[in-house]
């Protein structure tokens, strides 16, 4: 690690006064991800602002009936939460997927969102990365790239965005809470990711000192007719090949309202709305999940070591959807079976 | 106060000394310290080069192998992905703090009567994790043990004995 300069806040206030004032800073959440990165050196801020002692880790029932998750609750804390556990299933699960116990208990819910890519490249610092080093080339394209993406890929990086729990907020549609130097904000969780384009060293849409502060998750949270299937090399403790969020409405057996996003396929947690639209009004049966499947990799591109990925997704699509319209009703533990 | 690691890059000619370090108060196993460390040190290093609880151990050095376990308030992290100056004010415990030799916890004790180590390099935190593992009271059948110990790889494969040492302490709680 290259030395640094450390310091606590104690406010959100002081924080981005804090970070304003340190070019070159970082905010330290759990530090799962930061540390990590600063140990290979693909980080290396000047000055770490310290957010662990702030009043950010409260979870909470709002007015309209939704539930605001503190940016600095753990992972492990939210997951766990007596009204994440029966009003949004789907979330519970997508971060009992992801990660050990250990790092969900370190990991926070803003570091969580701010997680870089698992890229092998972006960590190799003896390879070109255009995320790691602007204008240097993607080592990915034409390399290794079994982990990559398949959807909004572009000529600068086809890299994906790791997390499971950002694949379920996707689905559940929060909005992201942020304080930064021009004051506070919101911004829907759609459009907090971003794909690479041909800025991929961006991973979101934060403007320059932003802090997250919360997440406000709506009331609905499909919570009898969900799903969230990871596939991965090994039946734990390892990052997603592909994953599948999916929420349904039900009436009998149309379908109402629907929510479909995937991870491990994109830049960006990958929701598709007009995957959605296409279920709605629909009956819940294999064949409608079929030609949604189908609609949602349309587009996808694979780059050689992954294009497995195209065909999974396909069919990770279909059982998800007919794992929430058969229903769930082992929700808190069915990290277990995510692989049956 | 504990002796500095020398710090060799520091040392070298023509290295600009790195900013100064600064006193920071730690907890472990009960018993308060006063360190005086530079920012980046991570608690992993703080406990063994600066404490000498050389019983918490670097594996993989980034969070992928557990063997570097410990547990802070009682809950289970890894210690090589946190920097000491994160943990003032809370309690700090590592396997020091589990058991002695001449006392054994009752998990030190399971992993010797069910054969549950090797090399025994892991086993420290092995027995940490599955401590949080117990605090936390969500893993009771042989699955759920799995999957809430799988954030702790042993390279002997000593992972059916690690399984019956942590069942037999859950089944008796």
């Amino acid at each position: 690690m290259n030395p640094f300069t450390y310091s606590r806040a104690t406010a959100v206030a002081d924080a981005v006064r804090d970070k304003a004032s340190h070019p070159d800073s970082e905010y330290l959440g759990g530090g799962t991800n930061l540390i990590d990165l600063m140990k290979e050196n693909v980080a290396r801020p000047t000055h770490l602002v310290g957010l662990n002692k702030l009043p950010l880790a409260d979870i909470e029932t709002l007015p309209d009936g939704g539930l605001r998750l503190g940016a600095l609750a753990t992972n492990a804390d939210t997951a766990w939460h007596d009204e994440v556990k029966s009003r949004y299933p789907l979330l519970n699960q997508a971060i009992l997927a992801g990660a050990s116990p250990q790092l969900r208990n370190a990991a926070t819910n803003g570091g969580n969102l701010m997680q870089r890519t698992r890229c092998y490249y972006f960590y190799d610092l003896a390879t070109p990365c255009n995320k790691r080093e602007p204008g240097s080339g993607c080592s990915a394209i034409g390399g290794y790239n079994r982990v990559c993406g398949i959807l909004g890929t572009s000529e600068s990086c086809i890299a994906t965005h790791p997390s499971d729990m950002c694949v379920a907020l996707a689905a559940l549609a929060p909005t992201v809470r942020v304080s930064g130097p021009n004051g506070d904000r919101t911004i829907a969780f759609d459009d907090f990711h971003r794909l690479p384009g041909n800025q991929p060293e961006k991973d979101n849409t934060l403007e320059p000192g932003e802090l997250i502060t919360g997440l406000d998750l709506p009331a609905k949270g499909f919570e009898k007719n969900f799903s969230y299937l990871k596939l991965r090399d090994r039946s734990s403790y390892a990052f997603a090949l592909v994953s599948v969020a999916a929420g349904l409405e039900l009436e009998g057996n149309t379908i109402t309202d629907a929510r479909l996003a995937l991870g491990g396929v994109a830049h960006k947690p990958w929701r598709d709305q007009e995957a959605e639209n296409m279920l709605k009004g629909q009956p819940a049966t294999e064949d409608t999940f079929r030609r949604v499947a189908a609609k949602v990799v349309a587009d996808a591109k694979g780059h050689g070591s992954n294009d497995f990925k195209i065909e999974l997704a396909k069919r990770a699509i279909v059982r998800a959807l007919k794992q929430a319209a058969e229903g769930n009703q082992h929700a808190a533990d069915v990290f277990l079976n995510s692989n049956p | 106060m504990p002796q500095h690691p020398t710090n060799s890059l520091a040392n070298a000619a023509g290295v600009a000394a790195p900013p100064p370090t600064s006193p920071v108060q730690l907890t472990i196993n009960g018993q308060q310290h006063t360190l005086q460390i530079a920012p980046w040190t991570t608690l992993l290093d703080a406990l063994r080069e600066y404490l000498h609880l050389t019983g918490t151990k670097k594996g993989c050095d980034h969070g992928q192998c557990g063997a570097c376990t410990v547990l802070v308030d009682g809950k289970r992290i890894n210690s090589c992905l946190s920097l000491a100056v994160m943990h003032e004010g809370d309690e700090i415990t590592t396997i020091e703090g589990l058991g002695t030799p001449e006392n054994l916890h009752p998990l030190q004790q399971a992993f010797v009567d069910h054969d549950a180590f090797q090399c025994g390099y892991c086993t420290p935190g092995q027995i940490c994790s599955a401590q949080g593992l117990i605090n936390e009271d969500r893993a009771h059948t042989e699955a759920e043990i799995r999957e809430h110990m799988s954030g702790n790889v042993c390279r002997c494969g000593a992972y059916v004995g690690i399984l019956n040492a942590v069942k037999e302490v859950v089944d008796k709680k």
